[in-house]
């Protein structure tokens, strides 16, 4: 028994006040998503040449190294949101989801991190001949 | 916590009657899950092959597009595997996009009765369908050769 009141009794028991977060983000990078992947498509449709030289002029210019940069590290947050529903959903045991969540959180940063670097260095050092 | 693994569980996804919108439902999940993995492994192979120089890039293309005239039993048999890889991820693209989109509709929403759900739902698979179709002859006919 307290003495507190009925609000007092259960506050901080409930949300941690982020489950919007997750539902707003996965939104906001699908909306991102839709514009950075209908510009690649459109982008790929239209390249002049897949030999390797036209290629790799191609993906050093500014006006393409920006977008696919956003677009991996846009892609990659809307899979963490997205594959972490699904471990939260199918992996029951505590031991597994928590391996699981780290592994995913592996899997993302370093895919984001090493696709950003591969296009920033061919952007930046221009196309090797 | 010990749990009771004969405790009744609740019905699940085989006593239930199939429409297009359980069906649109669990595609996203799928779809969505075949883009994650296969989808952007794919990409980063092909931009990092770019990135890697002319003889990296080589590579790519006599394992994923075409081996040549001159390919080995290994590279034959992996173009074919990343050409059902493409398949796949390209109609999981457009269909986790046509779903998606619908997602947003339903989010603000719109689009619950059952008649326009079930239609948009139905028009998810249908436009995921002839937007692969229309890519895989794109492909076929200019890349591979086969048309």
């Amino acid at each position: 028994m307290d003495s507190r009141t009925n609000i007092g009794r259960v506050r901080g028991l409930g949300s941690a006040k982020h489950g919007g977060e997750h539902w707003l983000k996965q939104r906001l990078t699908a909306v991102g998503n839709v514009l950075l992947t209908t510009w690649f498509v459109l982008s790929l449709f239209m390249i002049p040449s897949f030999e390797y030289g036209a290629l790799a002029q191609w993906l050093a210019q500014p006006l393409v190294a920006v977008p696919m940069i956003l677009m991996i590290a846009n892609i990659f947050s809307h899979v963490k949101l997205g594959l972490q529903v699904l471990i939260e959903d199918y992996v029951h045991d505590e031991g597994l989801k928590f391996a699981s969540m780290t592994l995913l959180n592996f899997y993302v940063i370093a895919s984001a991190v090493f696709g950003i670097f591969v296009v920033a260095k061919l952007a930046f050092t221009g196309a090797p001949a | 916590m010990a749990k009771n693994p004969n405790r009744p569980l609740s019905p699940h996804l085989q006593v239930y009657r199939w429409s297009p919108q359980m069906a649109v439902s669990i595609f996203h999940r799928a779809t969505g899950f075949v883009l994650a993995t296969a989808g952007m492994m794919t990409l980063l192979w092909w931009l990092s092959a770019i990135g890697g120089g002319a003889e990296s890039y080589a590579t790519f293309v006599k394992y994923v597009v075409s081996a040549g005239t001159d390919g080995s039993g290994v590279q034959i048999a992996s173009n074919w595997f990343f050409r059902l890889v493409a398949l796949a991820v390209t109609f999981s693209f457009f269909q986790h996009l046509a779903s998606g989109l619908r997602h947003l509709v339903l989010d603000i929403g719109a689009g619950y009765e059952l008649k326009t759900n079930r239609t948009w739902a139905s028009v998810a698979f249908v436009a995921a369908f002839f937007a692969t179709a229309f890519v895989a002859l794109f492909v076929a006919s200019r890349f591979i050769g086969v048309l």
